[in-house]
Parts: structure tokens; sequence; C-alpha cells
């Protein structure tokens, strides 16, 4: 058996701008060369976070299924919503309970801390370690070409239409460049007061 | 090598199963059903490894089966789905996997929408328009990327149907014996 982690194909990637964050994802899934549909996103909101779930696709599914719960039973005990940090060590503790038999995803959290308003995003490895960062974070099998495309297209207090525009070509072009992802495109624009959701046009091979 | 295609029409899934039974060198069977109706608007086709094949199907089979007696209602296609899906996922990480790849065609009363699930061994899973597993997907999936649209009526997914198992049969190197098509709307299950 191959590499699970890129047996599905897909990409995420997060950005953070002037008091907004910007998350996008491929809406690929393959079974190796195959694409079996083009309409599987890989982002799932939490309240007011947003996770992009990369990797082995069951995994995803499972995962997202996980935190669903999770996040319910939070909400019922804590009487309100999760913000993106907590969230972030939620996930994090998650994925280490099973560090010797450990979900293949490549996951990122994307939100803005209601009380605060300041932006956060973080990236994890598939055993939990938090990647914080204050620019951008990417996952999946084209994370390599996202690396690239995030270095030079980004720079910082980017507005939330600007960051719209630069996360979407970051996305676009990396995908692009990807066997494995591809075949359409979403991106969710977060500020205190909306979320915007975007399709974006994207080549569909 | 067994074939299993699905396609949605306006109001119906349209099944196609292959009938041929196939041990090494020979073919035990020639009328061999591929599917087990779990529900009254449900159905699981499935193909993978002997033996896990049927008994992942059955166990299935029964327990929606038991769900319906207790409660006295028919499970929805999406929930037969998430069913199916949680037991492949629980079996995935356990001493021996189910390698069992499955189609589930059914027709959601609540929404009066057909319904066309594509779910694989590892537990991953797509509701897509139409789909096939193994082999078939290859030969299969371009024919209905290049004919099927929404909303069609069931006489133009036979066709659509019968094109693809045409196509099967020409680039195909085995003999599968055919399809059974099972079609699946508001009124249940049958066999065309």
């Amino acid at each position: 058996m191959s590499d699970p982690s890129s047996i599905n194909g897909g990409s995420v990637v997060a950005m953070v701008g002037k008091d907004c964050v910007a998350i996008g994802c491929d809406m690929r899934l393959g079974m190796q060369a195959l694409t079996v549909s083009n309409d599987f996103p890989k982002i799932f909101q939490f309240n007011n976070a947003f996770l992009g779930l990369t990797g082995l696709a069951t995994d995803v599914i499972t995962l997202s299924e996980v935190f669903r719960y999770k996040v319910n039973l939070y909400n019922l005990r804590e009487e309100r919503k999760i913000e993106p940090e907590t969230f972030a060590n939620l996930v994090s503790s998650t994925l280490y309970e099973k560090r010797f038999g450990p979900y293949f995803v490549g996951p990122i959290v994307a939100g803005i801390n209601s009380k605060s308003g300041d932006p956060y995003i973080c990236g994890f490895d598939l055993i939990g370690c938090i990647n914080f960062a204050k620019d951008f974070v990417v996952g999946g099998t084209s994370s390599d070409q996202l690396f690239g495309m995030c270095e030079s297209l980004w720079e910082p207090n980017l507005e939330p239409d600007d960051l719209f525009e630069t996360i979407s070509q970051a996305l676009l072009n990396a995908q692009d460049r990807d066997a494995l992802s591809g075949w359409g495109a979403i991106v969710y624009v977060i500020t205190k007061d909306k979320v915007v959701k975007r399709l974006l046009k994207t080549r569909q091979d | 090598m067994d074939v299993i295609l699905g396609l949605t029409t306006k109001d119906a899934v349209i099944v196609a199963t292959s009938m041929a039974a196939v041990r090494g060198v020979s073919i035990l069977k020639a009328d061999d059903d591929k599917t087990r109706v779990v529900a009254p608007h449900t159905l699981v086709a499935y193909t993978g490894e002997a033996g896990d094949t049927v008994q992942f199907a059955e166990y299935v089979q029964a327990n929606i089966q038991l769900h319906g007696m207790r409660n006295e209602t028919e499970l929805s296609p999406p929930a037969i789905t998430s069913f199916v899906r949680s037991e492949l996922a629980k079996s995935l990480r356990s001493r021996k996997p189910y390698q069992v790849n499955i189609l589930i065609g059914g027709y959601d009363t609540a929404t009066e929408k057909p319904y066309l699930c594509w779910v694989d061994y590892l537990a991953s899973r797509a509701q897509v328009p139409y789909a096939a597993h193994g082999y078939a997907a290859y030969y299969t999936l371009s024919l209905l990327d290049r004919w099927h649209k929404k909303d069609i009526s069931l006489e133009e997914g036979m066709k659509i149907m019968e094109m693809c198992v045409a196509e099967l049969r020409t680039r195909l190197p085995i003999d599968f014996k055919g399809v059974q098509i099972k079609v699946i709307d508001r009124d249940g299950v049958r066999t065309v």
C-alpha cells in the first residue's frame, strides 16, 4: 500500500490579514490517478473555528465527525462557543491520543477570537504538533507548491478583499501544479462580523 | 474484476452489477446477485474480497432491518450510508479489516430525491451523480462524464447504462456474464 497521505489527494491553505483570516481548500477526492468526486470540501466549521483537513479521506471524514461531537459537548458543558486557540489544542490532543496508530491527516485551523478580535491560524502534523504561524499555513499534497506561492504572494496587513485575492491565487496556482489536487476550490474569508464563502472557478482537470 | 455501476436520474437510481462469480480460473455461476436490499428504498451493491463482501452486506442488512422493526420507521439512505461508513471505519484499524467496496443507491422519501453514494474499503465516502468501483471505473466514468446530465429520464439513464456495459464488454479482458440492473425509486427497489 502506498503513502496514506497521498492516496486521495487534496490541499488546504490559511492566511492572516488585517483583522481577518482566510482559509481555502480544493474539492478533489481521488483514488491515486482516478478522480472519484469533484465535490469533496475539506473545510469544516466549528463555531468560530474553521478546520481544514487534508490527507486520507476516511480520516478526514472520521475526524470531522469526532470534532463535531467534541465541540457539541463543549458547547453543552461550557455554555459558550469554542475559540480557535482552544479548538487548536483540542485537535492537538485528539491527534496525539493516536500517537502509535495515527490519523493520516494534515490539519490546519483558522479563526478569529470572538473576545479579543485577534486572527489565529496554525497547522499540525499527523500526531498533533502545533505549528503556530503569524503569516500562513499550508497542508496537503501540494504543500510544497503552496509554500512557494504563499512565501512570494503574502504580505502583512492585507484587507479582506485583498487577502481573498492573495489566498485564491496561492491555492489555484499551487493546485494546478499538483496532479492530486484541484477540481474546484472553496475559500472562506473570515472577519469579526461575517464569513464569506466563495467557490472559485478553476481548471477542471 | 467485478463490475458495479450506479447513476442517478431525475426520480430514480439505476444500479448495475455483473453476474459472473469467479474463483480462480472457474466461473462458479453466471447469475450472481451482488446486491442486498437493506431497506424498502435502499440498495447496497458490493464488490471486493470473497466472503467479506456478502458477510458485510448481510451484517448491514440485518442491522438496518432490525432498526426498522424496532423503530417502525425506515432509515434514510444518507443515514444508512453513515452506518455503513462507520462500520467500515471501525473495521479499518481492527485486526482484519473488511475489504469491501460499496455503492449505496436509494430514494430519500423525505427529500423526494434519488441518492447515490460511493464508499470504499477505507471508509471514504462521496455522494455522487454516478459512480463505479474497480477497473470498471476507468472505462465508464469518462462515458458518464460525457453523457450524464442532471435530471435525465429513466429511459435516458438506461441508454447511458447500456453504453457503459457495451464499453466494458469491448474493453474488459474477461467475460463478466452481463449485468443485472436494479432501479430504486419512490416505489422501492425493482429488478429490470
